[in-house]
This record gives C-alpha cells, sequence and structure tokens, in this order.
C-alpha cells in the first residue's frame, strides 16, 4: 500500500497533462462525469472509452498501472455485472435450461461497465496525477471551507508518518512471532493495534498542537501557489463545457 | 471503505446524496473550532491508515469500514475526516469520483453520526469490560447501516439493479461480525490506556 500512497505525490510536470490548471483539472473531471452518467447510447460511450483512453496516455500513466487498477475495481461490480443479463426482463438471447440472459440485460451491464470504465480512466488521468498538495490547494481557490482544505492537508501530511508508525508495530508483531490468522487472537490483536495507532497519533497531535501555538498559528495557513490560470485553461473548460451540454441535450432528446 | 463507483446511480439519487452531504459537512464543519484541527486531522489519518488493514477472515480478507469507530472518537467531526478520506482515495488509488462522492460521504457517515450521538456518550460512561460490547455495537451499526445504505441507494437508481444489490447486501454480514469485534477490542483497548479519548457528548478534542 506504501507503494500506491508515495507513487502519486511525486508528478514533476513533464507529462502533457500538467500544462492544465488543477483547478481545471477538477471542474473538467466533474463535467466530463455528470455528462457520461447522462449518456445511455453504446456507440457514443465506445467513443469516450477510447477518448478517455487517448487522455490517459497523454496523462503519461504506465499502461500497466492503469489496466492493474480497472481490473481491481470494486468486487461488487463483478457481481453486478455478472448478475444483470440474467435479472433484467426483456428478449431472452438463448436458454440454457433455467439459465435465461436477456438482450436488454446484456445492453445494460454493458453500458455500466463501459460507463465505470470511461468515468475511472477519466479520474486517472485529470485527478490521479494531481499531488495531495495541489488537490487542496485548488479546493481553497474553488472557495471550498478553508478549515476543511487545512484538515486535508494535515491529515495528508500525517499519513505517512502514521504508516512508519504502523510499520513499526507490525515490525514488532513479526519479531513475536505473530501470523495473522483467521481467529479470535488476531482480531483481538488488529483491534489493539488500530487501538494503538490512536493512542499514538493523539499524544503527536497534542505535540503538534502545541509547537504550532507556539509559532503563532492563527487558524490559517499561508499558500504558495504555483498554479497560474491560463489562456489555455479558460479554452479547456469552455470546450469542455460545451460538448457536455451538448451530449446532455441530445441524450434527454432521445 | 466501501464506496459506490462513479457510473452506477442515477441523476435524482446523485442529486439528493450531494445535497444531505453537503447539509451534514456544514453542520459538523461549524462544530470544529481551528484549535482542534491537528487532533481531528491526525486522527483521521490513523484511521485512513487502519483501514488499509487487511484483516483475514476464513479463506478470504476483509479491510475495514471503521465508520462506527470514527463517530465514537471524532464524534460528528466524523463526517470531514469520511469526507477527506474518500478524496485521498480518489487522489490516491483512482477509486471513487467527485459526483458520487455525496451519496458515499452520506452512506458513510450517517452511521457515525449516528454512533456519535447514541452510543459516543454511553462508552464516555462505562468500564473497560462493557464498552467492548458497546463497541462491538458500533462496528456491528455502523457496518450494518452502510450495507443497508449502499444496497438501497444502487436499489433506488434502477429497478434492474434489485437482485444484485441483495447479492451486495450479504457480503456485508460478514464484514458487519469482523468490524464488530474488532472496533469492541479497539474501543476497550482505548478505555484502558487512554480514556481521555472518547468525550461525553458535546466535547471536542481541544
Amino acid at each position: 500500500m506504501s507503494n500506491a500512497l508515495h507513487a502519486q505525490t511525486d508528478q514533476s510536470g513533464t507529462s502533457a497533462i500538467n500544462y492544465l490548471d488543477p483547478r481545471t483539472r477538477l471542474l473538467t473531471a466533474v463535467l466530463t462525469t455528470v455528462t457520461l452518467i447522462s449518456i445511455d447510447s453504446l456507440v457514443i460511450l465506445t467513443g469516450a472509452l477510447v477518448f478517455a483512453a487517448g487522455i490517459t496516455a497523454l496523462a503519461g500513466l504506465g499502461a500497466f498501472s492503469v489496466v492493474h487498477r480497472l481490473v481491481l475495481l470494486e468486487g461488487f461490480v463483478i457481481v453486478l455485472l455478472l448478475v444483470l443479463p440474467f435479472t433484467t426482463t426483456g428478449e431472452p438471447l438463448f436458454e440454457l435450461g433455467p439459465i435465461v440472459p436477456s438482450g436488454e440485460g446484456l445492453k445494460l451491464a454493458a453500458v455500466i461497465a463501459l460507463k465505470i470504465n470511461t468515468i475511472t480512466l477519466l479520474n486517472l488521468a485529470l485527478i490521479g496525477t494531481l499531488s495531495p498538495l495541489q488537490v487542496g490547494n485548488a479546493l481553497r481557490l474553488l472557495r471550498v471551507p478553508g478549515n476543511l482544505v487545512q484538515l486535508l492537508l494535515m491529515s495528508v501530511r500525517y499519513i505517512s508518518v502514521l504508516e512508519n508508525e504502523y510499520a513499526r508495530i507490525r515490525r514488532a508483531m513479526k519479531a513475536r512471532a505473530f501470523v495473522a490468522r483467521s481467529n479470535v487472537h488476531t482480531w483481538r490483536t488488529f483491534g489493539w493495534l488500530v487501538g494503538m495507532l490512536l493512542v499514538r497519533s493523539f499524544e503527536r497531535s497534542r505535540r503538534v498542537s502545541n509547537a504550532m501555538r507556539c509559532r503563532g498559528f492563527n487558524g490559517s495557513f499561508t499558500f504558495h501557489s504555483e498554479s497560474q490560470w491560463k489562456v489555455f485553461d479558460s479554452i479547456t473548460l469552455t470546450l469542455a463545457t460545451v460538448t457536455s451540454v451538448c451530449l446532455i441535450f441530445r441524450s434527454y432528446m432521445t | 471503505m466501501a464506496h459506490i463507483p462513479e457510473g452506477i446511480l442515477s441523476e435524482p439519487v446523485l442529486i439528493g446524496g450531494a445535497v444531505l452531504g453537503i447539509a451534514m459537512l456544514g453542520y459538523s464543519l461549524k462544530r470544529m473550532p481551528a484549535e482542534s484541527i491537528p487532533q481531528t486531522a491526525l486522527l483521521a489519518a490513523a484511521l485512513f491508515v487502519s483501514s488499509l488493514v487487511s484483516i483475514p477472515v476464513g479463506v478470504s480478507s476483509v479491510h475495514l469500514l471503521l465508520n462506527g469507530l470514527m463517530g465514537i472518537v471524532l464524534g460528528i467531526v466524523a463526517v470531514p475526516a469520511i469526507l477527506i478520506a474518500l478524496v485521498l482515495q480518489a487522489v490516491f488509488f483512482g477509486y471513487g469520483g467527485l459526483v458520487v462522492l455525496g451519496v458515499n460521504l452520506v452512506n458513510l457517515a450517517l452511521p457515525a453520526v449516528l454512533c456519535a450521538i447514541v452510543i459516543r456518550p454511553l462508552i464516555h460512561n462505562a468500564s473497560p469490560r462493557k464498552s467492548f460490547w458497546l463497541g462491538l455495537l458500533a462496528g456491528g451499526l455502523g457496518a450494518c447501516m452502510t450495507g443497508i445504505l449502499l444496497t438501497s441507494s444502487i436499489m433506488l437508481s434502477d429497478p434492474n439493479l434489485i437482485p444484485a444489490a441483495k447479492i451486495i447486501l450479504l457480503t456485508f454480514v460478514p464484514l458487519m461480525a469482523i468490524e464488530g469485534v474488532i472496533t469492541g477490542f479497539t474501543v476497550g483497548f482505548i478505555k484502558r490506556v487512554a480514556p481521555e479519548l472518547i468525550l461525553p457528548k458535546e466535547g471536542r478534542h481541544v
């Protein structure tokens, strides 16, 4: 898990997607998602998937890591897609004893699978390439409440610290020959492990809070903003909005 | 964290979730003074790290939701803590999205708030032995309610999804048990080691 956590934090702006301001990327992600949700046409959705794959390539994400994440989609999506063709009423495709998949169900499953994968790809390319610091700064500039942004940035700061703490406790457990099995001893140990993490983080938070007060923390952080809104951002956002409005309009007309 | 991916839910469910989520967030942010941000942030980070631990159950393994525990330790401030965990999952792992965020927040935070209001004051006054059982209740209730809310938001979106949603609800049964047991042990541990962590009803960590 630490690989996944730290792989994303170092994006030093080499790929094309980094020309866009983080705000543009967040807003475009919301716009494209809203649009894709309203579309039911298999042709347009397939086109969108190809487009999303192109954007992902542009964002410089490795094909392996992307496929890995798509395959790792929630188990319940797989349940959903497997069950849908057999439970939806409609024209039967073929009969195999009691198993009767319907054409409508198969189409519904295909539509959902296309939507999920397209949106995940776009989110990976647009948001997954942002560092948490960039997300925090973009949210602040988009007028999200200040204390929520501070909470986000401080949590991000301490997740890696507490991960090390967790790794330290796990090493100590390993040194005492602990092996995770499916029994009460394991669950009690994990319960205490979570408790220990909470207690230690609480103690640390008191020290942090006192140190911040000593340095005159008045409830607001000073941000150094690297991102600057460019003409390119306005163009991208306008294009995305026009396309979205057209597609949403089209899907409500038909 | 159990979350519904983008692309399954219908527009009315998404809008309803967003409105309810923003209302809950606004209410709880008003009750979070600036001095309590470090405490809340570190506890939220600890709970995020804990939710990444995989726990063996039978032949498989699960990740904990910990929303019941969040309600007990953080109180009403569990709402922004859960939101941050969901945002970080989107940024780090690409799971979940920004439009479905409202529904996912409500599904996880509503049970947490219930635990914060009903069970937290009881644990504050209970002995360590008794708080194990109250923690078990909170953990089980958190997972159970989240399972019900999650499947009902899928069912409300499209009647064709009802049979699949029922199967998904079944997978929450083992999670409920394990969530309850581990939350019980955690709460019992905290009551013995650092009882000041679990505050009375209106308490905040400052």
